[in-house]
């Protein structure tokens, strides 16, 4: 049974971060339809930026709290400038382009983030600093139960809260539904679409940064090519929830983060992308608009 | 009379908890020029899609018979290309052509489901694949000389002229061989010297031997074109029988003018 | 001649990517000997460079604006120069026959080692052109390619090693067999709308490198399998350099095969049917193409070539391991029919030449190559998003006034 709920917060903690990326693909899918293939990246230069200032900051000798919560918003900010520099440079020339066009640009940014990663810092394996302690009222489930995890299921928690509130209460928010729903409308109706896209970038890459530093510290290690896999896997949790669904992409994370975590658990470890992949091909061989997606009525 | 080569009993769809179409019968006979009529929403395109098999029927049935070989299908829940193989095709309402390819490809693909060739005959081009080939492009340009596009064969379809784009979609459709052809307003949009050749064109292509349904908004063109006319609103048949009966039919004039009017 | 207001702009966008790079160009820490390094003379390169950069980008957009405005006032659009020779037969055929002669006197006058990199470039043509049956042609958005490549590189290299199959006779068999999981896979997701399509075959790619990479029984796990024999010529020994050459050869003689086959395909009654489908599905239904049946045939023809290469990739390599299957593999080929110009022969292998040679050629930046890879691949769709070279559109001949009876079905 301990097994068992081991597994289980296990998967749920991956999932929770799994979450966090798939965030930022629903949601730039949902606002130009675009793959952004580019976006494990950005995850990538988040735990690489928060690496990079974490470990400054604790060679200058600065106190726990404070690297956390430094390195963190570091983290954020460039991620975010990242992103937006990216959606500026590669997409938005491309908007009235022929349709995979845009899906070649965001995989050669991809393919150019990591080799700017590669040779700016370094090929090896970084042995990244535990940035969460353990909390001493953890000890009696620590067997099972993490502080890292525990840590990690409360941030992203309170991050998804966050979200839910931006997007339905504040005007950007309520800007980026619109434009989602109908982007002629949006336009007709005085929103700035452009900014619109922006903005959707810009959070989109702060949630994956965040995501990029929490992983990093619960695994202990990265490198330059950490993106594409968690890329791809964030992306078929989002695929797998209903893509441009916000709720979607978080549901899908979680039912692919714990189908991860039992499937290596209980049938073997070596096939753990097997299991995420099979069940992405399962479900949308079945359910093809995703789990929360809504079904495409055809309009002839 | 001879028999019916489409017959609808009940068709019913629903989408959710609506029914866009309620219990709809109807029936055309060789040679007829059947109108749909009805206000806006009251479900003719959902009946066209029902139809054509895009939409699977939630119930009732449509049986096509053909009127060479008396062969008789039902076609509920048949794929939109085995019911054009049986010799049914249609238009769309808003126009979906082939946008960037030429007008006598556009042609050229309606005769894809009269045709064979697979991969052997393209590689190697046999005697019956070259012949088969000829036949799509001589039929094909008979097609468009018969809708009056002859003389832009090699044009891109997206830059053909509003109503020459309805007339390249019926030209497509007739490339399929169907003795029924549904249009889906074929007229909308189209100027008044348009929509006369337009009617010049039907007229012909019912002589040739092609049954016709047509969803039409434009009154004066189903007046003058319609054998007989069925009129649906609200998703439900309300009136049916000729041109005369229909325009004196109060239920008629109530759905298209309102409660208020003295018929 | 260039305005102040551009100057001040460029200025900006300079500060800007200083300050994006700071962490990751300028900072590089230890985390062992918990050291830092600040590498300040990077951020100036930045901040220099995107300053240039951005001058350059914008004269060019200036001056294309003016070329676009010129082009208007003139009205006629001159065909590309590209274009015009392809369309017309008398420079077509003897430009065609002059590449023909340069690829069969090529390893005469080049190295080994120059003839083995061209083999490799153009195995990618054939990868390429296989693949733009699919892409570029049916527009089946397919990011898993490489696993058929992979089937067919394996097909021979476990066939030769359990049962001692020679490399004739694996030909053929790894091409079925990859367009056999060709039809496998594509009967179930092909009816998913693109993106999915997009992201299913990706992951299917995934699927087939992980198992060989962990099914150790099977495919020898991570370390691959070596020691595969090279094609043979009737039973005769060759010394390594002939034996290059001789493949150098096989795959010429598979590029004009592929280009004859493919250019056929393309202007058949199901090339038009799969042009048909990338420009809209529900139209093509209602006009009795069987949406499904013709996207399989595109899918595992595509399939079919991808094994067929794969076969001819294991026996020049000699070895097969997981590794040369990478998600990687499939995006550049993708990348060669996109940069190409989708559906375009021509642009396809322009494109494999290019994208392929370039790095090889660019061995001098060894490090940076993936880097410009993957920088050109967003300046060209950026600046060119259609391609290289784009689609020739045909035109049908036929006899006018040519009335025959309709041919009943």
């Amino acid at each position: 049974m301990d097994y068992f709920i081991e597994l289980f917060f296990g998967g749920l903690t991956r999932g929770s971060i799994y979450a966090l990326i798939a965030l930022g693909y629903t949601m730039v899918y949902g606002i130009i339809g675009l793959i952004n293939f580019a976006h494990g990246e950005i995850y990538m230069i988040g735990a690489f930026t928060s690496f990079i200032v974490a470990t400054v900051l604790s060679i200058y000798g600065f106190p726990l709290l404070a690297i956390v919560v430094i390195a963190g918003l570091a983290a954020a900010v460039w991620s975010s400038a990242y992103g937006y520099t990216i959606e500026k440079l590669a997409y938005r020339p491309l908007r009235k382009a022929p349709r995979l066009a845009p899906l070649i640009s965001a995989i050669g940014m991809s393919i150019f983030l990591q080799n700017y990663v590669l040779l700016a810092q370094t090929s090896d394996f970084l042995p990244f600093p535990a940035l969460i302690p353990d909390f001493e009222f953890m000890e009696p489930v620590a067997h099972i139960v993490g502080s890292s995890d525990l840590a990690i299921l409360v941030l992203t928690t309170l991050v998804m809260i966050g979200l839910t509130f931006l997007i339905k209460f504040t005007k950007i928010g309520k800007a980026m539904r619109a434009t989602a729903q109908d982007k002629t409308m949006a336009v007709l109706v005085g929103i700035n679409v452009d900014r619109v896209i922006s903005a959707t970038f810009v959070i989109g890459s702060a949630l994956a940064a965040i995501g990029g530093m929490l992983i990093a510290s619960h695994i202990g290690q990265i490198n330059f090519y950490i993106g594409f896999i968690a890329g791809i896997k964030a992306f078929t949790a989002a695929v797998l929830g209903g893509i441009g669904s916000i709720p979607g992409a978080v549901l899908g994370s979680l039912v692919l983060g714990l189908t991860e975590s039992f499937a290596t658990g209980y049938i073997s470890s070596d096939y753990e992308d097997v299991f995420a992949f099979s069940l992405l091909v399962l479900i949308l061989i079945f359910k093809p608009s995703g789990l929360l997606g809504k079904a495409e009525t055809k309009k002839v | 009379m001879s028999k019916a080569i489409l017959n609808v009993k009940g068709l019913t769809k629903n989408f959710g908890g609506i029914k866009a179409i309620d219990k709809v019968d109807l029936d055309i006979h060789p040679g007829e020029i059947v109108a749909l009529i009805g206000p806006n929403g009251a479900g003719k395109t959902t009946f066209f899609n029902c139809l054509t098999g895009i939409y699977t029927p939630s119930e009732g049935d449509i049986t096509l018979r053909n009127p060479e070989s008396g062969k008789e299908t039902r076609l509920n829940g048949m794929k939109p290309n085995k019911i054009t193989e049986q010799g049914m095709a249609r238009t769309f309402q808003n126009i979906r052509l082939f946008p960037t390819m030429s007008v006598l490809e556009n042609v050229m693909i309606g005769r894809h489901c009269r045709t064979k060739a697979l991969i052997f005959g393209a590689v190697f081009r046999n005697p019956a694949t070259r012949r088969e080939e000829e036949e799509i492009i001589a039929t094909s340009y008979d097609i468009l000389k018969k809708v009056g596009l002859h003389k832009q064969v090699d044009e891109e379809a997206r830059n053909l002229s509003y109503g020459a784009q309805r007339r390249l979609e019926i030209g497509r459709a007739l490339a399929t061989e169907p003795f029924l052809l549904l249009l889906d307003e074929p007229a909308a949009g189209m100027n008044p010297k348009e929509t006369e050749t337009l009617v010049t064109l039907i007229r012909e292509i019912c002589k040739e031997g092609h049954s016709i349904l047509l969803i039409e908004h434009d009154m004066k063109l189903v007046m003058s074109l319609s054998d007989r006319i069925f009129v649906m609103d609200y998703g439900k048949k309300i009136a049916q029988g000729t041109p005369e009966e229909v325009r004196s039919n109060p239920a008629v004039i109530k759905a298209y003018l309102g409660e208020d009017v003295d018929a | 001649m260039f305005p102040v207001k551009e100057l001040k702009r460029s200025f900006l966008i300079s500060i800007w990517f200083a300050f994006l790079t700071f962490p990751i160009m300028v900072i590089k820490v230890d985390p062992i000997e918990r050291t830092v390094l600040w590498r300040w003379d990077n951020m100036f390169f930045i901040a220099f460079g995107s300053f240039v950069i951005s001058i350059l980008a914008k004269v060019y957009l200036l001056r294309k604006e003016r070329r676009a405005g010129r082009k208007k006032a003139k009205k006629d659009i001159a065909e590309p120069f590209v274009q015009r020779i392809l369309r017309e037969p008398r420079f077509l055929y003897p430009l065609s026959l002059a590449v023909l002669v340069l690829a069969l006197v090529f390893p005469m006058f080049f190295s080994t080692y120059q003839t083995n990199i061209m083999t490799t470039a153009l195995m990618y043509v054939v990868l390429g052109l296989g693949l733009n049956i699919v892409v570029g042609v049916a527009g089946l958005l397919d990011l898993g390619y490489v696993a058929f490549y992979a089937v067919g590189a394996y097909s021979y290299a476990l066939l030769n090693l359990h049962f001692g199959l020679g490399f004739w006779a694996v030909l053929p068999i790894g091409g079925l067999f990859a367009a056999f999981l060709g039809v496998l896979l594509g009967f179930p997701v092909l009816r998913l709308r693109g993106d999915y399509l997009a992201i299913v075959t990706l992951g299917f790619g995934e699927i087939i490198r992980l198992i060989l990479e962990n099914w150790n029984d099977f495919s020898q796990g991570p370390s691959g399998i070596a020691n595969i024999p090279r094609p043979g010529f009737f039973g005769m020994d060759m010394s390594f350099a002939s034996g290059i050459t001789y493949i150098y050869y096989i795959v010429v003689a598979l590029v004009i095969i592929t280009i004859f086959v493919v250019n056929r395909l393309q202007n058949s009654r199901l090339g038009r049917a799969w042009l048909a489908l990338r420009e809209d599905e529900i139209a093509c239904q209602a006009m009795g193409i069987d949406k499904t049946k013709t996207k399989l045939i595109a899918f595992s023809l595509g399939a079919f070539w991808a094994g067929f290469v794969g076969v001819i990739f294991a026996a020049k390599t000699t070895f097969v391991n997981p590794a040369s299957f990478t998600f990687l593999e499939s995006a550049i080929i993708l990348s060669i029919v996109v940069l190409g110009g989708m559906g375009s022969i021509v642009g396809v292998i322009f494109g494999a030449l290019i994208l392929i040679l370039m790095p090889e050629y660019l061995r001098a930046l060894s490090e940076y190559r993936m880097l410009a890879f993957g920088g050109i691949l967003v300046v060209m769709m950026v600046f060119k998003p259609d391609g290289i070279i784009s689609n020739v559109r045909r035109s049908y001949r036929f006899k006018k006034h040519h009335s025959k009876e309709v041919i009943e079905p």
